[in-house]
């Protein structure tokens, strides 16, 4: 009994520190002070009003949304397409295939960065939006490519079949059979590329330009630079962002579980 | 995340490739659906295998052709001092990690539904945490004035240095590597029989020699897969310990970063890329092999 009591206690702890960082964070935004000082010892909401007056943050807001959402575009469409040439052609080389359009998940972040730096000087992609949006969408890729993946895998090949039998031409069959059948997936796999764009800062990091920076990049220069809480204020929104998307996708994927 | 993900929810047998004989299939165009594998493939192949393949090829080449850049990373004692920095970093990572994980797992097996779905999501909290916020929000708990140094100073502990040392910097990342560890050590504890246990007590063992003798080496293929997992990452590290630790114990990242952005230093900092990708690649694959000798997914 007493061993019961002590492991709760470890496991409150734990869980205590696994979300001390956004316990901190949120409150913090909303203090009155100009500085880090935790806790706020009395309130305002003068940091939000600072992130939106000042265009260094707002600018970085808007890239990263920008960015966001053509990732989530080009990496959910080829995302798609990747999963289903992995579940429906008949070739050797294929678990090769898919193995390199997931590695970009396991090598070292820096590792890539380096490299994609050395590659946009030479292309003079460094400081664009379509050097943002290539890089990202790399990285995004697997994330869609596992939740369709999933989604085809399970999927009864039959019903197409029967599309077709029943008359249906292959995009028709496409459009109103596999899409619909596989959308929990596709739309779990979009919201997974947002967030990991909208999160990323190693490369970004390396790829931006003094003209173009993201919300991440505008952050770890202000951490680095002042003690202001304008980044708590833009770090809330971050989470706020951020869980709701997570939120939705992990929603979307235990209801298509269940629905198995 | 990545890894536990693709364990979890795209399983081997979702790309049906070969027969059992091991060839592939005849019939006719049965690779046609390939094709629409090509555009990602592309863009992989551009962004991706390219700049990895002309960084390995600098750190061969610049300034000179050879293993120059090898032989001056493995023969500098500063650069193996970061190696070896960078390999106990991450090792007491594993350790703190395994420790704070290896209870609150067995705790996820042992709880009703209700309080294991509390003690999952709060683990998988760090996954939906960004990165630069979880980073911004350490540095504001462990900052010399910060949460944790007034809290240590009420109960006479503090004040202690935190930010800008290792200390820091272990702390932050066994935060965000918790659910590498906590996830593997889960799936192979709750597939354990707790008669085993029951029958060791009941043949006379105490509660301790039955954990030892019995439970423990049972984890073990769970404890392994984390431990390397969460080793792994934390070899990769760069904007924790950028912003959490001191800029005299840089790891091998932000030694990568020094030689290529601060002294254009393409080869070195190639070079050391290429030992940071090696070790890397080597131990996801001692990775695959304890996760596939256990013959069990690592999944929730």
């Amino acid at each position: 009994m007493k061993g019961r009591v002590a492991l709760w206690a470890f496991c409150g702890l734990v869980g205590v520190w696994l979300v001390a960082p956004v316990l901190i964070v949120v409150p913090l935004s909303f203090t009155d002070k100009p500085s880090l000082v935790f806790p706020p010892t009395g309130w305002s909401t003068r940091w939000y009003e600072n992130f939106f007056g000042d265009p260094r943050w707002t600018d970085a807001f808007v890239n990263s949304i920008k960015v966001g959402l053509l990732v989530t575009l080009t990496a959910t469409v080829l995302g798609t397409l990747a999963a289903l040439g992995l579940t429906r052609a008949r070739l050797r080389g294929l678990p090769l295939a898919q193995g390199a359009l997931l590695s970009p998940m396991i090598v070292p972040g820096v590792v890539f960065a380096i490299g994609t730096y050395a590659l946009f000087l030479k292309m003079q992609l460094v400081g664009t939006l379509l050097g943002f949006v290539v890089a990202h969408t790399v990285l995004a890729l697997p994330f869609v490519m596992i939740p369709v993946t999933a989604s085809l895998s399970g999927f009864d090949r039959r019903l197409e079949q029967a599309a077709a039998v029943l008359g249906a031409g292959r995009l028709t069959t496409f459009r109103t059979v596999t899409l619909p059948m596989v959308a929990p997936g596709v739309v779990s796999g979009a919201l997974f590329a947002f967030v990991t764009s909208f999160d990323e800062v190693v490369v970004s990091l390396f790829i931006q330009s003094p003209y173009l920076q993201t919300l991440p990049v505008q952050m770890y220069s202000s951490v680095t630079r002042d003690t202001d809480p304008t980044i708590a204020a833009a770090a809330t929104m971050i989470v706020t962002l951020t869980t709701a998307i997570v939120l939705a996708a992990t929603l979307l994927t235990a209801r298509r579980s269940r629905a198995r | 995340m990545a890894v536990v993900e693709k364990a979890d929810r795209a399983p081997a047998p979702s790309v049906p490739t070969r027969g059992r004989t091991g060839r592939a299939p005849r019939e006719r165009g049965a690779g046609r659906p390939a094709v629409l594998l090509i555009p990602a493939l592309l863009l992989v192949a551009v962004f991706f295998a390219y700049p990895l393949a002309t960084m390995l090829w600098r750190a061969f080449t610049e300034p000179d052709t050879g293993f120059g850049n090898f032989t001056w990373f493995f023969t500098t004692d500063a650069n193996i001092d970061v190696l070896v920095r960078t390999f106990t970093t991450a090792l007491w990572v594993t350790v703190v990690a395994l420790l704070l994980s290896y209870p609150y797992a067995y705790a996820m097996t042992a709880a009703g539904p209700r309080g294991r779905t509390v003690l999952t999501l709060l683990v998988l909290v760090p996954f939906w945490t960004s990165l630069m916020v979880r980073t911004f929000a350490w540095v504001v708990i462990l900052q010399d004035t910060g949460v944790l140094n007034k809290t240590l100073d009420l109960v006479g502990l503090g004040p202690v240095h935190l930010i800008r040392s290792q200390t820091g910097v272990v702390i932050g990342m066994v935060q965000l590597l918790m659910p590498f560890m906590v996830l593997p050590l889960y799936a192979v504890m709750s597939g354990i029989d707790r008669r085993y246990v029951q029958a060791a007590r009941s043949l006379g063992a105490r509660p301790l020699t039955a954990f030892a003798g019995v439970y423990l080496p049972l984890t073990l293929p769970g404890v392994a897969a984390g431990s390397l997992m969460v080793f792994v990452s934390a070899l990769g590290f760069y904007i924790t310990p950028a912003l959490l630790g001191s800029p005299d114990d840089a790891l091998i990242s932000q030694q990568i970063v020094t030689q290529v952005n601060g002294l254009l230093q393409w080869g070195r900092g190639g070079a050391m890329g290429v030992v940071l990708l090696g070790m890397t690649l080597a131990l996801l694959v001692l990775v695959a092999l304890a996760t596939r000798r256990t013959g069990k997914k690592v999944s929730l």
